[in-house]
């Protein structure tokens, strides 16, 4: 407890220092710029980047409230339950704006919108697939998750099966596609940060990001987490809304007038419209499949998505949370769709958000994800632009903190408490160590985010995706429904997946050619998953039924009781009472 | 105790009616969403000019457009027929094979 307050006192120094550092920013924006390079680009066209005052205000009225929540929810978390599971209180509704605000993220909102602005068209098969995976879940897996689980899904997927092995492979598989999934966000946040406020550098954005998770998470648990993504998903709602309808209002209300604009403008013109592979790039049936599977499965494979069915009161909050989740996305989906376009006609072509208008009307300054945020300037003036800098700033927070909540977990719940421990440490051990886990994720985080500084944000999503699609998931739904798995087969087959998407992406375009430089990849997609989900089906399928062990016998008797409590709850962790 | 229920609750025909529904009602709408989805995604593989023809001789939005955004309402609606469907039939069946095993004797009432 001494240690916890220890650091707790750390921590508010930390975030005071941070708030100082910014205010001492503001107040001398004149010595800042020389820390700039030169090449950095500003909102505003004059030389020395004035302060956004806007954005900053909206960080630090943002980052009050969610610190106000997260005390409150402090106070309130006393068993691990609280602690993981936010005590099982949060309500469909909750829950459903929580996964909107835990999966919306910046690559989503910044990345689609951007890939829309490039591409046209193409985008829209990323929002498509971004999407198609909530149904499935509901369908298979959201219910039986709640009636099953504890705190990960691990639980749910050892449940008949031997814990020590099974839950050692599905927290690496976990853990892996947390912290691939973390350095797109942290990436994200500190060039959005840098650019929209060129006086904060791009290492401090990343601190700062770093040391309000820890303050959340640690302190908050699950319960500041939720209320963080629910605010963040109102107003990132809020604002997507606010964009599009300022869209609109410029064109008239008109789609036609819209797209017929972007096509005149956009310098690929109707190309724009034509195509389904990115512009430019050749046509590759089976590299457009396997990006279908993966944004699909890999949907639903993400272990902080799962995890936010374990914090509904029970099955029947877990359903319609995915009801309302599954139309707050679509909804967003359709709106950044609008946005890339309106970005196209309103910030393309206009010398103050292009970086070099002879060269090219497209490329913006401070880099690919900015249309969004330019547009917002189009559409609102300066005001605007501070909010939906702030917006896309709650929006890597709020990602951030499920994310780092889904990674302590698997080190504490999974592999401390059941593994290493067996069962045998108490509650207070497990959410001690949780929370040290939050801390080390919290600072794993700021390192990979520095290192990580040049990197595509919406590129590492969807590599994290195919992870998730290849493991996670497929191993998940055979638990569930397959009698015949037993723990040999759910092992092989899950590392099967970790290590064949890792491989093939590794000897795949991705990493082969473009990060390592080694020639023509290998493994010529950049997608392993179509063969990779198929190959863990069939390792799983023949390990589990050539297993003829006594312990696989007992794993397949105790199916029918894993059935039973999956269909009707009985037996499933109560909410607490609080 | 709870193991006496579960033997009752698994001799009920209630609850494989239960498992039998929601199988079914899961894994067809599961199937219509993989069909709409992977039709979808077989045309941007193997037929894109169906999807990058125009809606209309004067217009440049593509048909393509249209079923995307298409796939994204059906979703919606698929979701809310499945909770609907659950929260109608599901749960009231729950409760039913719950209250028959733990109130009476599902064999005995069999027999008035």
């Amino acid at each position: 407890m001494k240690l916890l307050k220890h650091i707790f006192s750390t921590l508010v120094t930390l975030s005071s220092l941070a708030a100082a550092s910014l205010c001492a920013a503001a107040d001398a924006p004149a010595a800042a710029p020389a820390a700039v390079p030169a090449a950095l680009p500003a909102v505003a066209p004059a030389a020395p980047p004035p302060l956004n005052w806007h954005a900053i205000i909206m960080f630090i009225i943002f980052v009050g409230v969610t610190l106000v929540i997260t005390y409150w929810a402090a106070k309130r978390t006393k068993s691990a339950a609280d602690f993981y599971a936010a005590g099982r209180g949060v309500t469909g509704l909750q829950n459903g704006m929580a996964i909107a605000g835990d999966y919306m993220s910046a690559a989503s909102f910044l990345g689609i919108a951007a890939l829309v602005y490039m591409n046209g068209f193409y985008g829209l098969i990323f929002s498509v697939g971004w999407l198609v995976g909530w149904p499935i879940i509901l369908f298979t897996v959201a219910e039986r998750l709640r009636n099953l689980g504890k705190y990960t899904y691990a639980d749910v997927v050892s449940f008949r099966l031997q814990q020590g092995p099974v839950r050692i492979m599905a927290a690496i598989g976990a853990l892996i596609v947390v912290v691939w999934y973390l350095i797109g966000q942290l990436v994200g946040a500190g060039q959005l940060l840098h650019t929209l406020v060129p006086q904060i550098s791009y290492q401090t954005s990343i601190i700062l990001v770093g040391v309000l998770i820890i303050l959340y998470v640690t302190l908050g648990g699950m319960k500041a987490t939720t209320w963080v993504q629910i605010i963040k998903a109102g107003l990132l709602l809020g604002g997507a809304s606010l964009m599009a309808l300022g869209v609109m209002a410029h064109e008239g209300f008109s789609f036609a007038k819209l797209f017929n604009d972007a096509v005149a403008i956009h310098p690929k013109h109707l190309a724009i419209m034509q195509s389904v592979v990115p512009i430019g790039a050749k046509a590759n049936p089976l590299e457009s499949i396997s990006l279908g599977l993966t944004l699909m499965f890999g949907t639903a494979g993400l272990p902080h998505i799962l995890m936010r069915f374990f914090t509904v009161t029970d099955s029947k909050a877990a359903r319609k949370s995915v009801l309302y989740g599954t139309c707050f996305i679509g909804y967003f989906y359709i709106l950044t769709f609008i946005i890339g376009f309106g970005a196209i006609v309103m910030v393309a072509n206009k010398p103050e958000y292009v970086e070099n208008i002879s060269k090219s009307i497209l490329a913006l300054k401070g880099g690919g994800n900015m249309p969004a945020v330019y547009l917002s300037h189009a559409v609102g003036g300066d005001f605007f632009l501070g909010f939906i800098a702030a917006v896309a700033f709650a929006t890597i927070l709020a990602v951030v903190s499920g994310l780092t909540m889904a990674g302590a977990s698997a080190l504490s719940h999974d592999l401390y408490a059941q593994v290493i421990m067996k069962g045998k440490s108490t509650e207070k051990q497990e959410v001690f160590v949780s929370k040290m886990s939050c801390i080390g994720f919290g600072i794993l985080a700021i390192l990979l985010g520095i290192a990580f500084e040049k990197q595509n944000v919406a590129y590492i999503v969807a590599l994290t995706f195919s992870i998730a699609a290849c493991t996670n998931f497929p191993i998940l739904v055979l638990s569930l429904f397959w009698k015949g798995l037993t723990t040999r087969g759910a092992v092989v087959g899950g590392y099967t997946g970790i290590f064949g998407s890792i491989g093939l992406l590794i000897i795949g375009p991705t990493v082969w050619t473009k990060v390592l430089k080694m020639g023509p990849a290998i493994f010529p997609y950049d997608f392993p998953t179509f063969v990779v989900l198929p190959l863990v089906l069939i390792v799983a399928y023949i390990v589990s039924s050539t297993d003829t062990s006594e312990s696989g016998k007992a794993e397949r008797a105790a199916f029918d009781a894993q059935k039973l409590r999956a269909e009707t709850g009985l037996g499933a962790e109560e909410a607490a009472a609080h | 105790m709870s193991l006496l229920i579960a033997s009752k609750i698994q001799s009920n025909p209630k609850y494989h009616q239960l498992v039998r529904t929601r199988n079914v009602l899961g894994w067809s709408l599961s199937l219509i969403v993989c069909v709409m989805y992977f039709g979808f995604t077989l045309m941007i593989a193997y037929a894109p000019g169906v999807l990058t023809a125009p809606i209309a001789a004067d217009s440049v939005i593509p048909v393509g457009m249209l079923i995307g955004i298409g796939i994204i309402a059906a979703s919606a609606v698929l979701t809310g027929i499945y909770v609907y469907k659950a929260n109608s039939t599901f749960d009231p069946l729950v409760s039913q094979i719950f209250d028959e095993a733990i109130a009476h004797d599902p064999a005995h009432k069999g027999g008035h």
